[in-house]
């Protein structure tokens, strides 16, 4: 019995890997995907296009504009010297935001100890102005400490003093590589197997299997096989890069990890075959699979929160194996969970598994023309 | 009339060759020839020996490596939107759009061929009529049967009336009924419209039917003469043989091994020989056989192809095996004693099919039917595209339910039955599914661990199937990359990998040449000799003959079942003394559609 | 052979032969309901899941207080919490407690007040609180800890004013936020998921369906027509323009009405900007086409090079100032970029007409490539 799942999972891999085309469909995307996304995607904000207008041109606006140039966060792209330049440098996007230091600026610090600095920024992207604002905002706090200091003068009475835990540089990087690794574990093996059957179904190949000895058990046995170890092998190169290239802390169990990877494989395997045989072409294959991942992959927190979602679709992410692989990585990666901590989230996938594996080999069988 | 004579093709040491990773093919080896206006030309050769080639670079969709080749007077490199302007083309797989109706792909022909709307009205009309697909207009392609595609294909060739018509292999997978009404069209056009044709055909009956002939094989050209003359060079090589005791499966085997002769098949009640060189005095002799009749007869045009192509064993793919089974594998094959036992002992029946039924919802593909198989037995599924016999197939094989009736398998409903059951099973699926992207190795290793075979016991087996079927020299080639022939072989040594007592092909010798397909049958006798049970489906009614009984289907339902020889002699008449399979099917077929008017 | 009717004369470009062409190929559209499906059902099905799934904005954030000495003024700085729309405060006892909550991720942040809050406050020395988040989702918390700033500083002034010592801040920002003054994510998300729309159906689409006629063997039955290479092309850009052209119709309609993004260009510019994307799309598609016949590789290729590129390269999520330089120089390659800058200033900003103008040029460039290329790389041929 085993030797025959063995010799089917046997056949799995030559299949896939025999070809030249499917061999480069395994290793080129997901490495280029892993340098990409870890490069590319971030929310991280440097360099930020700032523009000057200062009108005032005192000790102290020189002094807050050298602040503002000084920092790494912020590139000063231009010196604006008349009131009509401002807008053009914004909506031609050639500056996120304009600094504009009014002429009664140290005027107004003299008699009220206090002075407005304007600042204009472009709001098409809400989040990067999100940011930049916070930006701006902690370094005045910076700034106004700094000018008190030098005066001798008390400090704003209450002192926020903040940590960030499990990633105190507050680096995106750290936040969605590890999202990365479930991302391409969910990606390859998905496909591999959505494809594996529909191929089979097309050049007629399945129905000689089916009327070999082997019964659908043993089937679906030998094909979740390949999945889930192309899975593992990839997960491993993939979590290999990430801390000796990427260096993001591993902070937890790497067995933790596995085990996650695993039953997590074994849900994306279930779902690939369960597509798999409802569809009769790997064209349907592959559309099918598409329409999973894309919403899979969007309803799973990987870029933006669940928590931010209406209620409805919170829900609706509870059937995502993806949600919980998530908290699972992160929480393993960061915050140095340990298997305790995430059982609330092995044991969904573990279902999510079994149901549409058992789904899939009852559909071996039933569905045939 | 003088344009008759005069060559509407012409090839001068045409070359053409394509660059595979890690090899180069030579598609044309150095072709020359002419090809008359005015006729039909016929191009046959076996599977891969070119004639796709040939015909795509004359319709200026390949352009020759060296040499020169002219269609009608353009020639094909400076010039081939000229010729396309005046050439029909139907390729292998006629080229229709599935998604559009029979209507919406004659436009679009029209339209491509920049047919005034004005003249549209008649033409169509002309080509509707002579196809009969008039009431069909508004139907989608996707939606007809294969015989009605490839007459919509050919209908779409002939929109802008061409002076040359090239079809490649028109009457591949279809019925009987609709080759006869493709022959008429094309007769048709050639009378009215002067047209040429050249068309490439897997079928030799076919080919005998043509005005001129050309033999192609692995890029060249072995011979171009008219059927007649091709005949006449096997003049006093072929014989009927004929035994009283003897069963003719058994004749066949045992004349096939005799030395002198290079081919023996079965012919209707007889055995068909051809002898390796004329027998000028008499009769050949063969001490061995007793009680045998024979007697000179009329060459077949298929004589000549096989004799043609035994005499050029330039590769593997001609050489057919005259080796026999019996001679290898003396455990899994039987000697000429227990075969004769087994082939008496035929009581028991090992397939029962019980009125069964198939619904796809409102569509019963097929309507109750009824028949037995005996052990031992080679029983034939026959009928056209779409008569219900794939689906039929398929629930025996349990790969699909039943929706009424039983049918039973040694005893077991195969769709319910443990692996135990299914290991005494083979089966062979249409088209050669196998694992494209595998070795034959790979291919044989897999299929033979799914039947639990192993250690010593599989090495054996798998050695066995190499040597059996010659697959050794392409031990370690992607079994997409073989030609057709060895696929079939392939696939047929994988359903066998197993030794199972009942075997299951279906069309197993579709779209294989002449040649491949004699070497299946061989081997299928062979088997069923030893005591294999064999249910096979094909739409070669020349294939009926090697049944020992057969069903003959149509649109779901029995039309005859018996065995060849009751089959045929129902239909003798005086004109018609020994009626052909295909005649008995036509005739069957259309006294089926005269019940369905009159009632 | 007299009555041989002379073959019709061809020109080299037909009217009629183009006809043809669009023709089949629109019904084939029409009845391939996979078409239809990435046409229409998917734009609506991305559009809803990111319009409702996808939000950037934080609301409702469950802080924990941890508040060792409780008196009026610990309650006031809470009471700023429970206002704000952004925060859900909860309160524990002990710093532990809290903790563990954070841990087990049920609050995403927690605030301590140390006991000697008040006194600290009143004698102008430094009263302390501390803050911790959750830094795993950077950019959630880097938004949070915004948000909580702002919080602190309204409360600091308040407090001072009422103690009637007013607080000396130097510097303080007057803020304005341009062209989406809300800051509200979908109103730049959604138009530039138009964009990502728009390349599926442009690229994906029509890189299949030309797979599809070599895989069927209708290819080279059309092939043997009179039909010209630049008829046969252009026969099949038509349908599909026409068919990207609806889905991007659609979309536009979906987020001005479903989603209320303000709209602030005007349609025509709108319209002609991505009729020159869709055309570079169309390029793309079509030129990955002459590269495979095969479907899957077709579908592999165009979501590698098309389909990933436009959602993460194009800025339409992630800002390219922000990636290393290498990877910003690769976005240029990715026509996308160029039309998430057009579509998003033209919703939001209005006619733009340096970044429009800027944008155009560079798509006209890129699909110019593109057909140059095409024409280069096909022929009326099966090599």
């Amino acid at each position: 019995m085993l030797y025959q799942i063995l010799a089917l999972a046997l056949k799995e891999f030559q299949a896939i890997l025999r070809d030249r085309q499917s061999r480069l469909v395994l290793i080129g995307p997901p490495i280029a995907q892993l340098l990409v996304f870890g490069y590319a995607a971030t929310f991280d904000l440097n360099n930020i296009p700032v523009a000057i207008y200062n009108q005032d041109n005192s000790y102290l606006s020189r002094e807050l504009v050298s602040h503002i140039t000084g920092s790494p966060h912020f590139q000063l792209v231009k010196n604006i010297q008349k009131d009509d330049e401002i807008a053009p440098l914004i909506t031609t996007k050639k500056a996120l935001m304009v600094v504009h230091i009014k002429s009664d600026f140290s005027t107004e610090q003299a008699v009220d100890y206090s002075s407005k600095v304007q600042v204009i920024v472009d709001g098409r992207n809400s989040n990067t102005a999100l940011l930049s604002l916070n930006y701006i905002r902690t370094l005045l706090i910076d700034f106004n400490q700094q000018y008190l200091n030098d005066r001798g003068q008390h400090p704003p009475p209450a002192v926020l003093e903040i940590r960030s835990w499990f990633n105190p540089n507050l680096l995106s990087r750290w936040f969605i590589i590890p999202g990365i690794v479930a991302l391409l574990t969910l990606v390859v093996p998905l496909i591999v197997t959505a494809l594996s059957v529909a191929r089979e179904r097309e050049a007629g190949t399945f129905d000689q299997i089916l009327v070999t000895p082997l019964s659908p058990f043993q089937i679906l046995v030998g094909k979740s096989i390949p999945g889930i170890v192309i899975g593992l092998v990839q997960g491993t190169v993939i979590i290999a890069l990430t801390v000796l290239w990427f260096n993001i802390p591993l902070l937890g169990s790497i067995g933790t990890l596995y085990l996650g990877l695993t039953l997590f494989l074994m849900s994306t395997v279930g779902i690939g075959l369960m597509i798999s045989s409802l569809s009769v072409t790997q064209q349907q294959g592959l559309m099918g699979a598409f329409l999973f991942l894309v919403p899979a992959v969007i309803l799973s927190g990987f870029a933006t929160p669940i928590a931010n979602m209406p209620e409805l679709v919170q829900d609706l992410t509870y059937i995502n194996p993806m949600r919980y692989f998530l908290i699972i990585v992160r929480g393993i990666y960061l915050e140095g969970n340990s298997y305790g901590d995430l059982v609330s989230q092995f044991w969904p996938m573990t279902l999510i598994g079994l149901i549409s594996l058992t789904f899939a080999g009852w559909l071996f069988k039933h569905r045939m023309y | 009339m003088k344009n008759i004579s005069e060559a509407i093709i012409q090839l001068k040491n045409i070359s053409l060759s394509f660059t595979l990773p890690g090899r180069i093919i030579t598609a044309l080896d150095n072709i020359s020839l002419d090809v008359k206006a005015g006729q039909i030309t016929g191009l046959i050769g076996p599977d891969g020996a070119g004639k796709t080639t040939l015909m795509r670079l004359l319709s200026g969709l390949l352009r020759p490596d060296s040499g020169q080749a002219t269609v009608l007077g353009m020639d094909v490199v400076k010039s081939p939107q000229d010729i396309q302007s005046i050439i029909g083309y139907m390729p292998q797989r006629f080229g229709l759009y599935e998604d559009l109706t029979v209507q919406e792909n004659m436009d679009l022909y029209a339209d491509l061929h920049n047919i005034p709307v004005s003249q549209r009205a008649s033409r169509y009309e002309k080509l509707l009529s002579m196809s009969q697909m008039a009431p069909f207009t508004s139907r989608l392609a996707g939606k007809l049967s294969g015989g009605m595609k490839q007459k919509l294909g050919l209908a779409c060739a002939l929109v802008s009336p061409p002076r040359l018509l090239i079809l490649d292999e028109p009457t591949v997978g279809v019925d009987p009924v609709s080759r006869r009404e493709l022959w008429q069209i094309i007769n048709q056009m050639l009378q009215e419209e002067h047209i040429s044709v050249l068309m490439s055909t897997a079928y030799l009956d076919e080919a005998e039917r043509c005005d001129d002939v050309i033999l192609m094989h692995e890029g060249r050209i072995l011979d171009q003469a008219s059927p007649d003359d091709f005949s006449e060079k096997m003049h006093n090589r072929t014989f009927v043989a004929h035994s009283d005791t003897l069963s003719k499966r058994h004749l066949q085997f045992r004349l096939s091994r005799e030395p002198g002769v290079l081919d023996a098949l079965i012919d209707n009640d007889d055995i068909h020989l051809v002898m390796q060189e004329p027998v000028s005095d008499g009769l050949p002799l063969f001490k061995d056989i007793d009680n045998l009749t024979i007697h000179p007869t009329r060459p077949h045009f298929e004589d000549a192809f096989i004799a043609l192509l035994k005499k050029n064993p330039v590769s593997k793919t001609t050489s057919i095996a005259t080796t026999n089974l019996v001679d290898k594998d003396k455990t899994s094959l039987s000697t000429e004693d227990t075969s004769n036992n087994i082939s008496k002992d035929t009581t028991e029946s090992i397939i029962k099919v019980d009125k069964v039924v198939r619904r796809f919802g409102d569509f019963y593909a097929v309507k109750g039917i009824s028949f037995d198989v005996k052990k031992g037995e080679i029983f034939g599924l026959l009928g056209a595209n779409g008569a219900g016999k794939s689906t039929l197939f398929r629930m025996l094989c349990g790969l699909l339910p039943v929706s009424d009736g039983r049918v039973e398998v040694a005893g077991h409903n195969l769709r319910t039955a443990s692996a135990t059951a299914r290991a005494h099973i083979g089966y062979m699926a249409q088209r050669f599914s196998l694992y494209t992207n595998l070795t034959i190795k790979q291919n044989l290793m897999f299929f033979s661990k799914a039947y639990g075979l192993r250690g010593k016991k599989q090495q054996e087996r798998i050695q066995w199937a190499l040597d059996e079927f010659e697959l050794e020299e392409y031990l370690n080639t992607n079994s997409n990359d073989l030609p057709l022939g060895y696929k079939q072989r392939l696939a047929f040594a994988a359903a066998l990998m197993h030794e199972p007592d009942i075997l299951f092909l279906d069309e197993p010798t579709s779209g294989v040449d002449p040649l491949a397909r004699r070497e299946f049958w061989q081997r299928t006798n062979a088997l069923a000799e030893s005591g294999v049970t064999v249910l096979v489906t094909t739409h070669f009614m020349d294939e009926a003959n090697y049944c020992d009984r057969l069903i003959i289907m149509a649109s779901g339902t029995e039309l005859a079942t018996g065995s060849p020889e009751e089959l045929r002699s129902r239909f003798k008449t005086e004109q018609n003394p020994q009626p052909s399979m295909e005649d008995t099917f036509i005739a069957l077929v259309e006294s089926k559609t005269q019940q369905g008017q009159q009632s | 052979m007299n009555e041989h009717a002379p073959a019709p004369r061809q020109q080299s470009f037909s009217p009629q032969r183009l006809k043809g062409i669009v023709r089949k190929e629109s019904l084939q559209i029409i009845r391939d309901p996979s078409s239809i499906a990435i046409a229409f059902v998917l734009p609506v099905v991305l559009l809803l899941l990111f319009g409702y799934g996808v939000s950037l904005d934080a609301k409702h954030v469950p802080i924990g207080f941890v508040v060792d000495n409780p008196d009026a003024n610990t309650q006031s700085f809470i009471g700023m919490f429970k206002h704000s729309d952004y925060f859900e405060p909860q309160r524990f006892i002990t710093t532990h407690e809290a903790k563990q909550a954070l841990k087990a991720r049920k609050i995403f942040g927690i605030v301590r007040l140390r006991s000697d809050f008040s006194d600290q406050l009143l004698s102008f020395g430094e009263a302390p609180i501390e803050l911790i988040v959750n830094g795993v989702d950077a950019n959630q918390a880097r938004i949070t800890e915004g948000y909580i700033l702002s919080i602190w500083q309204l409360w600091m002034s308040r407090t001072a004013q009422e103690q009637g010592k007013p607080l000396h801040i130097p510097v303080t920002i007057e803020q304005r936020v341009w062209f989406n003054p809300a800051l509200k994510s979908r109103n730049y998300l959604v138009p530039g998921l138009i964009a990502v729309i728009m390349t599926l159906i442009g690229a994906m689409l029509t890189a299949m369906v030309v797979a599809r006629e070599w895989e069927r063997g209708t290819m080279e039955a059309i092939l043997v027509t009179p039909v010209r290479l630049k008829e046969f092309l252009l026969g099949k850009l038509i349908p599909y323009f026409i068919l990207g052209m609806g889905g991007m119709l659609l979309s536009v309609a979906m987020a001005y009405w479903q989603f209320d993004v303000p709209f602030r260009g005007s349609f025509s510019v709108l319209f002609f900007a991505s009729a020159l994307f869709m055309l570079t799309c169309l390029g793309l598609g079509l030129f990955i086409s002459t590269i495979t016949r095969s479907q899957f590789v077709a579908g592999e290729i165009s979501i590698l090079v098309s389909f990933l590129p436009a959602f993460i390269l194009s800025g339409f999520i992630f800002d390219i100032n922000s990636m290393p330089v290498v990877i910003q120089w690769l976005t240029h390659l990715v026509p996308a970029r160029y039309f998430v800058d057009i579509i998003q200033s033209i919703f939001l900003a209005g006619n733009v007409w340096p970044i429009i103008l800027k944008n155009c040029a560079y798509l006209i460039l890129m699909s110019a490539v593109f057909f140059i290329l095409i024409i280069k790389k096909s022929h009326k041929s099966l090599e």
